[in-house]
């Protein structure tokens, strides 16, 4: 399934940082939301600055037009201020992309556990993210990071605890 | 030494080479002159002199002025010499670094010694006199800058010294022509003092003065450009001369402010009221203080100060709200412009077209599109 951009990607000052404040405001919206859409399609995790730029999300081949690095910093200090994106380096060079939020993938796990009945179980993260009982499931093939995240939210809602195993770690439903 | 004349040291045609020595320094007989070390050159026809440190020094004396000369051997402390006595001064000499000399002899000292083999090849060249039967004329590349009547300028020497001479007088003249005008300056500060103090006495009005003449004294002190100290107020909100001025303004500005559209930037206007009125100029200042005053005199014109710093005078009827609305139609119509298609649609200035577009974007009607293209506006459709 391709790629559906949005209105504003097509027009030009949307890749110019506006100076008119409410204009501004609209504007990164439209860009959070634009980015978080696009890393989901593409199941993208992690995100390289440098790359990015050259990214066809904040590079518009057709319309000659592309994000600053400046206004991508703007960008992305939104998605971290909104909790969808974390610096993985202090130099803020790569980032976690967390189009969904790990207390939002927690509850949709939970809700796939709680449907099968499956509660009060032990599960491997493996089994989880790339058993074949959760292929059709949104969060199969989510990263380890993330589903850790995930589970650790759950577990502060006390629906879950880690459990290491062996050589692994697992988890616990309630 | 004042045999010597200044040379630009090169060698003229069928005049040749003998011997040259470093490290020598010329005495004027005994003297041991301004002079400092240089090298010594022995050719055909002259006895030439170069400053090791400045390579345009250079002097030469024919050899025919040699009488004759002899050795005077070094000791301790003391460089080996030549002394070189020679015949009196031509009158048709060239000018050289010693206008007279008391001296009819001079000394060569050799502070690096070779006298031994330069008075070897001296006397060689005396005794065949080569330089009588070898003519020799100017040498084709000639840097030398002589022109009949004026004083021989030799090299680059020579054009450094006249500039230095030029500048000189110069400085001369303007420091002359500066001293009446601060003679003036002090003066006009006494003069302001003095009319300061009538000013205030009229003010406490001391009885010495009658009514007529302190009109007239008053009219004196405003073209003098002294305000009328009676009314005068703090602060630039009012001078008699900037509500005059003001007022006029008012009048002449009307019918040009129409044209362009009810909106002219204060420089325009500047130009505009100092071409109309050939003398008196206006000076800036003057200009804007009357301006401020459009208002207070409720004159039907405004000055207008945009964030950028941008002045214009403009007429009160003039709407900002209905220019914007325009603006915007204009830019929704073309789909997006720059401030230069703008100017060309609406026949305004570059200037004001670009402010009217800013301002359409800061009340949030246009959006901009920053890029290596350059600036352009759209209708802002977020």
């Amino acid at each position: 399934m391709s790629f559906e951009w949005p209105w504003q990607y097509n027009f030009p000052p949307f890749f110019t940082l506006q100076p008119n404040v409410n204009t501004r405001q609209k504007q990164l919206t439209a860009w959070c939301s634009l980015a978080l859409s696009y890393c989901r399609h593409q199941k993208l995790y992690t995100l390289d600055v440098m790359e990015a730029q050259e990214s066809p999300v904040f590079n518009n081949k057709k319309i000659q037009r592309k994000l600053s690095t400046d206004t991508i910093q703007v960008i992305f200090e939104e998605l971290r201020k909104k909790g969808n994106l974390e610096w993985i380096d202090k130099n803020k060079t790569r980032c976690l992309i967390m189009w969904r939020r790990p207390e939002e993938w927690g509850k949709i796990i939970y809700q796939w556990v709680s449907k099968n009945g499956m509660t009060n179980s032990v599960f491997t993260l493996y089994e989880l993210s790339n058993g074949d009982d959760t292929e059709n499931e949104e969060f199969h093939g989510l990263e380890d990071w993330m589903l850790l995240r995930s589970l650790q939210a759950l577990q502060l809602e006390r629906k879950a605890e880690i459990i290491t195993l062996d050589d692994s770690k697992g988890v616990k439903f309630f | 030494m004042d045999r010597f004349v200044w040379s630009s040291g090169l060698l003229e045609i069928n005049e040749t080479l003998v011997i040259q020595q470093r490290g020598v320094r010329l005495y004027d007989g005994e003297e041991k002159g301004k002079m400092d070390v240089g090298i010594l050159l022995l050719s055909t026809h002259r006895l030439l002199w170069r400053d090791h440190k400045n390579h345009d020094c250079c002097i030469a004396m024919p050899l025919s002025q040699i009488v004759l000369f002899e050795e005077q051997t070094g000791g301790i402390g003391k460089s080996a010499k030549i002394v070189v006595h020679l015949h009196p001064v031509p009158s048709n000499k060239e000018p050289g670094p010693y206008q007279t000399s008391k001296y009819s002899y001079i000394k060569l000292s050799f502070k690096e010694h070779g006298q031994i083999e330069f008075s070897r090849r001296l006397s060689e060249e005396m005794t065949q006199r080569r330089w009588e039967h070898m003519p020799v004329s100017q040498p084709i590349n000639t840097s030398t800058t002589s022109q009949a009547g004026r004083t021989r300028a030799v090299g680059i020497v020579g054009i450094e010294r006249k500039l230095e001479e030029k500048r000189k007088e110069m400085d001369k003249n303007i420091s002359e022509a500066f001293e009446d005008l601060s003679k003036l300056m002090e003066k006009a500060k006494e003069m302001v003092e003095l009319s300061r103090s009538i000013a205030s006495k009229i003010k406490d009005k001391q009885g010495d003065i009658t009514e007529d003449e302190t009109i007239r004294f008053k009219s004196y002190l405003l073209s003098m450009g002294i305000a009328n100290p009676v009314t005068r107020e703090t602060h630039g909100s009012g001078t008699h001369y900037h509500m005059q001025l003001a007022k006029q303004l008012g009048e002449i500005l009307l019918a040009p402010l129409e044209e362009q559209g009810g909106m002219m930037a204060l420089t325009e206007v500047y130009c505009l009221v100092n071409r109309a009125r050939g003398m008196e100029l206006l000076s800036p200042e003057d200009l804007v203080n009357a301006c401020k005053m459009f208002e207070a005199l409720k004159l039907p014109l405004r000055l207008r100060i945009f964030d950028s710093g941008v002045m214009v005078i403009q007429l009160q009827s003039h709407s900002e709200e209905e220019m914007i609305a325009s603006a915007l139609d204009n830019v929704s119509e073309k789909g997006s412009l720059t401030s230069e298609e703008f100017a060309k649609l609406l026949g305004l200035s570059v200037l004001l077209s670009k402010e009217r577009l800013l301002l359409a974007e800061k009340m949030g009607h246009l959006c901009r599109d920053d890029s290596v293209e350059g600036l352009r506006f759209y209708p802002n459709l977020f």
